[in-house]
């Protein structure tokens, strides 16, 4: 089996965002980068088929700058056999990073193609699709559970009200959704393999793409809220205001 | 004269409610755009779907059934094949941020070769050119974006705008589609219910969420209680007790669950720890019940009540009941 995972190096779930100077992007000060979160599901999905499988290799690819190595090196760490960094800005338009990928991924003989639902940074939710699409591989998004049997991939995605199954065959384009797995920890020994796995660094350059980002602000201020009270009591003050100030029920 | 592509859905041949939203997003840019632009909304189905006609005054001018027998339930491959082949003729293609809107939008984008802003909040046209505002980074910034290629393609987060409803609007007619000849790759076996709850958070107008202040998975019961006493509201829970296994992955609210925006979210026993928020801060009306009269939920919720939520849910269930009962 071999599988290829893309990974992004995105801000902390956890950071207070700052806007930059430019108005456009925010202010990377002091900010912590980490693996985007569905991405290690990706990972992880990635590391148990090749052990099922007895057999294969595993191959992280990102594009971004120099310091996505220090992501990239974690992926290692938990397991991944080689990284392979396409040295380039990234682009706000989800197209341009997935034809860089698509260029790369092609002929790399993959049986599965792995990607998390979405970057936690932009929410695009579109690289993995697009990079299907570009690769003519069938796709399935947003998957929940996956089940591989003969060459067969049964897939489960949440959908509003239900969960659709879904088949294809592999090669396959798959992105990972939470609920999965549970993402493994990097083993010391893990990190200490990581150092000497093989490391590849290609420039790329990306087009110039069809979506411009013309500004970023923070969201408005909820207006200030209020307590109503304390315990039970203020229950009866509650339904009031949800009745006639708020009009909600 | 421009052309908007509002591609709409439906479930067992009945439109879906975003669908009438799709078309009011479509309808802002056509109207925006100005010069006589029109919308078409875009139907799959195996055949014909109710209430089509209806459409018109939710903001169609004319309506395309594109009917195959693998159209039942969502089919990537057919609908992106045939929303790309004359999706090139469109200045404009519209769609939901659903669960099938987000796989099928950036397939139709990468097809015709367009960038594609997903789950966007407002629509607008900025010299010429259709732009839009997208929740970024866990919705802790706004992001403005102008999208520059033909057509520009957009998806639209539910719950986010509003139907219209304009009754000099005249019905919508309906033409069939030609699906095209597609290769089918992917296939949709079935959508299983779930096991839990019957409403989805990411369609309720009001959301009633547990957290781990519960204490334990029976504690929910008081949960369901208050949702039904609302009526029609859905149950949602923290990640904190969907990892506990106490509620399934379809209920969490959040960053690594859903993104909602009902008009009434009620959060109990929840401290509102900033990827919560993520998934819930947008909603019209949010009320927290608390013991921690500093819990970070009270910073967006419009009305706070602080107190032990055994005493305090069961209370508000009795008095939701009652007020519903005189109106
Ligand atoms: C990458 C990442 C992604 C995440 N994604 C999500 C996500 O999508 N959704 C999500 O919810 N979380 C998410 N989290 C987890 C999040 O950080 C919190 O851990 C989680 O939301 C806490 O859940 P909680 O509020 O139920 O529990 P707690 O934080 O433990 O809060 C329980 C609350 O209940 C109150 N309480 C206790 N007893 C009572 C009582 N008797 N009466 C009234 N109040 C009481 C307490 O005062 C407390 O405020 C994510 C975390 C990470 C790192
Ligand atoms: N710069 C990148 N390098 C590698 N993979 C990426 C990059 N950007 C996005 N991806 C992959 O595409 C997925 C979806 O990202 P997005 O469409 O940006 O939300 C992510 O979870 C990653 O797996």
């Amino acid at each position: 089996m071999r599988i290829a995972v893309c990974l992004k190096r995105v801000p902390d779930t956890t950071t207070k965002i700052v806007i930059g100077s430019d108005g456009k992007s925010i202010d990377e000060n002091g900010v912590k980068f980490v693996a985007n979160p569905y991405d290690e599901y990706a990972i992880e999905a990635a590391l148990a088929l090749k052990e099922k499988a007895g057999a294969g290799e595993t191959v992280v690819y990102s594009l971004g700058t120099d310091a996505a190595q220090e992501t990239m090196r974690t992926a290692l760490a938990m397991g991944i056999d080689r990284a392979v960094l396409l040295q380039g800005g990234g682009s706000p338009d989800g197209l341009e990073v997935a034809k860089a990928l698509a260029a790369e991924l092609k002929s790399g003989g993959f049986d599965l193609i792995l990607f998390g639902k979405m970057a936690v940074d932009d929410y695009n939710h579109q690289v993995g699709v697009m990079t299907a699409e570009l690769l003519e591989l069938p796709c399935i998004s947003a998957i929940s559970h996956l089940a591989i049997e003969g060459g067969t991939v049964t897939a489960e995605r949440e959908v509003e009200g239900g969960v659709e199954v879904v088949t294809c065959a592999l090669p396959a384009v798959l992105t990972t959704d939470k609920g999965i797995n549970t993402p493994r920890l990097p083993s010391l020994k893990g990190i200490m393999a990581a150092k000497k796995k093989p490391f590849e660094l290609k420039p790329v350059t990306l087009g110039a793409g069809g979506l411009t980002v013309t500004g970023l602000t923070l969201p408005p201020e909820r207006k200030a809220g209020r307590i109503v009270g304390e315990g039970p009591d203020a229950v009866s003050t509650l339904v009031q205001l949800l009745r006639n100030e708020a009009k909600v029920i | 004269m421009a052309q908007i592509l509002a591609v709409l859905e439906q479930r067992q041949g009945t439109l879906r409610k975003v669908s009438l939203e799709v078309l009011a997003a479509a309808r802002t840019l056509a109207d925006q755009l100005g010069g006589g632009a029109t919308v078409d909304g875009l139907v799959f189905g195996t055949g014909a779907v109710e209430g089509t006609a209806a459409l018109g005054k939710a903001g169609a001018d004319r309506v395309l059934l594109a009917a195959h027998p693998d159209f039942g339930l969502y089919n990537p491959d057919g609908f992106a094949a045939t929303t790309a082949s004359i999706g090139g003729s469109y200045a404009v293609i519209v769609f939901p941020a659903t669960a099938s809107g987000r796989d099928l939008a950036p397939r139709v984008a990468a097809k015709l070769g367009v960038a594609c802003a997903t789950d966007v909040t407002e629509v607008g046209v900025e010299g010429g050119k259709v732009s839009a505002v997208r929740p970024v980074y866990a919705g802790k910034a706004l992001q403005r974006v102008v999208l520059g290629g033909a057509p520009a393609v957009l998806s639209i987060r539910p719950n986010t705008f509003a139907v219209a409803q304009a009754a000099d609007r005249a019905d919508a007619a309906t033409a069939a589609l030609d699906v095209p000849s597609f290769t089918q790759r992917v296939t949709v076996k079935e959508v299983k219910a779930p096991a839990q709850s019957t409403l989805d958070v990411a369609e309720a107008s009001i959301i009633v969420s547990g957290g781990r202040g519960l204490k334990e998975p029976g504690n929910f019961k008081l949960i369901e209680e208050l949702a039904a006493a609302f009526g029609t509201a859905a149950v949602g829970a923290s990640r904190a007790v969907v990892d506990a296994g106490w509620r399934e992955h379809a209920a969490q609210v959040g960053q690594t669950g859903k993104t909602v925006a009902p008009s009434l979210y009620v959060a109990v026993g929840i401290s509102g720890a900033i990827q919560h928020l993520a998934g819930m801060r947008t909603s019209k009306v949010i009320v927290a019940i608390n013991k921690d009269k500093d819990a970070p939920i009270f910073k967006v919720a419009d009305y706070g009540i602080v107190g032990d939520l055994f005493e305090i849910v069961p209370r508000l269930t009795e008095e939701i009941k009652k007020i519903r009962a005189e109106h």
